[in-house]
């Protein structure tokens, strides 16, 4: 039952990833984004981290991919034009991506203790998470918040800059 | 229990809920109809059926048997789509819902007032109503229409920034009943009626009224009904909609309105439970005692749809600078604050 699942999903994840690249219009290209972010989330859940999944969801397909098919909207992008593109980059690049893909993937084969998940009836509850999260990880997750706030603080004073006056905006 | 019984019992649930939630959407517009009617002083639908009560029959069917119309200058595919999305994301969400008293089960250990008791239900309900989103913003984009662009353009950025204060408000709830599972959280608020509920003894009305204020926003209701705001926007992100399509994001907005609802009787009303505790002694016969809990939430559910429409009947639309503003720097700072004060309170318990 769990691999049915799994392969449904993987295979919607893949062409959604697929189809992405070879929309024209930009607002598909943002949906099938979605498709591709949700089918993630229930291969989380597969794996046993129900909490993941949600936030997947809640975050990525909800929160995020709003705004950018908020900005397509919003600047009624149309069509894109379709160029050949340089030959260089087509000699090139593929085959610099095909490497750059091996070295990654060889470099998490021989890490030890990578790749241990399997498909399971295991879930991870949302206790069990924060337990971890907040005691042995405290650290990497607060620094990751203090990221966070100055991200925020960041684009807050880029947004708040005053007119050519100096005047103050509302 | 056999993998086919379990389904068979699960259609069967997802049958009985959908269509009670169905006709409970026709009877809420009804509702709103009749009692914005009232507080206009004049009767409200009164002619189809005693009382007016086939009004949402013939309403139903008259949408049905209407002409549909799609624009020539329309993008057809997601013109299509977005109504389905909007309705099945609405819909969906009632599934992780517990109605009734989950010590009463069927065979095999089986949820009978629930259709799928999940760990995280809290987090699934805000997770399908935040794809809601979409329904709207892909009819206002597709529809090609400036009216309909910027009626969907004001409600994604509505959704995303209310949807916030809406999570942040139930954060308070969460800690208190330590899960994120709404059986427990309905459990943790059963021992003294009334008293322990989250709204009184667990001192979170102000993440209820963070909560009411939100869930008004996120369900483009009045005073926030700002994406379908008729004076400048004709019909906003519906504009182009006419037939069955309008009518699935009406249903839409209804059922959305309803499952609202059932997470405030959940999360701070106490759910199933009745308001008086161990005052009722707890009756013997099987039937009362499931029927009970039920009567219990869909009283309560019904007096929040009530004070929706008093909502609606009273209070005037708000300025879309206003709207922002009340958001981020009201509700927002308020709701961060109830999460501080609640922790500490809980701490020092």
């Amino acid at each position: 039952m769990h691999l049915i699942l799994f392969i449904i999903f993987a295979a919607l994840c893949l062409t959604g990833a697929v189809n992405l690249l070879f929309q024209k219009q930009p607002i598909n290209s943002a949906l099938s984004l979605i498709v591709v972010m949700t089918s993630l989330a229930v291969l989380y859940l597969l794996l046993g981290a129900e909490f993941l999944a949600a936030a997947q969801v809640i975050v990525y397909a909800g929160a995020i991919m709003v705004l950018f098919t908020f900005v397509v909207m919003l600047l009624n992008a149309g069509r894109e034009e379709r160029t050949l593109g340089s030959s260089a980059y087509r000699t090139v690049g593929f085959p610099a991506v095909a490497a750059i893909l091996a070295v990654i993937a060889t470099g998490f084969m021989k890490l030890q203790g990578f790749g241990d998940a399997g498909i399971q009836d295991h879930i991870t509850s949302t206790a069990d998470l924060s337990t971890v999260l907040f005691t042995r990880l405290l650290l990497p997750f607060e620094v990751t918040s203090v990221l966070i706030l100055v991200a925020i603080l960041g684009s807050v004073a880029l947004a708040r800059k005053g007119d050519a006056e100096g005047r103050e905006p509302r | 229990m056999t993998i086919l019984q379990f389904f068979l019992w699960s259609l069967l649930k997802v049958i009985v809920v959908t269509v009670v939630l169905l006709m409970a959407v026709a009877y809420t517009v009804l509702l709103e109809r009749k009692l914005v009617g009232r507080i206009q002083n004049r009767w409200g639908p009164s002619r189809v059926g005693p009382f007016g009560l086939l009004q949402p029959l013939v309403d139903g069917a008259k949408s049905f048997l209407k002409e549909d119309i799609i624009p020539t200058a329309v993008y057809r595919p997601l013109y299509l789509l977005a109504p389905v999305i909007a309705l099945s994301c609405a819909l969906i969400s009632i599934a992780v819902v517990p109605f009734g008293d989950p010590s009463i089960t069927g065979p095999g250990n089986f949820h009978v007032f629930q259709i799928a008791d999940v760990n995280i239900g809290l987090l699934v309900i805000l997770g399908i109503t935040s794809i809601g989103v979409y329904g709207i913003a892909l009819a206002g984009w597709s529809s090609n229409n400036k009216y309909s662009l910027l009626g969907s353009l004001r409600s994604s950025a509505q959704l995303v920034s209310y949807e916030l204060a809406l999570g942040l408000s139930l954060v308070g709830v969460v800690m208190r009943s330590e899960s994120l599972n709404l059986d427990k959280i309905v459990q943790t608020q059963a021992t003294h009626g009334l008293l322990s509920w989250n709204l009184f003894g667990g001192f979170q009305f102000v993440a209820f009224f963070i909560y009411l204020m939100a869930a008004f926003a996120e369900t483009n209701r009045a005073p926030f009904d700002l994406p379908e705001a008729e004076s400048e926007l004709t019909a906003g992100y519906h504009t182009e909609y006419s037939s069955m399509k309008f009518a699935m994001f009406f249903m839409a907005e209804y059922a959305n309105m309803i499952t609202v609802g059932c997470v405030a009787t959940l999360l701070f009303l106490g759910g199933w439970t009745s308001p008086f505790g161990n005052l009722l002694p707890t009756p013997n016969n099987i039937v009362i005692r499931s029927i009970l809990p039920m009567f219990w939430f869909v009283i309560k559910v019904f007096s929040f749809l009530c004070l929706y429409v008093w909502v609606r009947g009273t209070l005037p639309r708000f300025r879309y600078d206003q709207l922002m503003n009340y958001g981020w720097r009201w509700l927002m700072p308020l709701a961060i604050l109830n999460i501080v004060g609640t922790s500490l309170w809980l701490a020092y318990r």
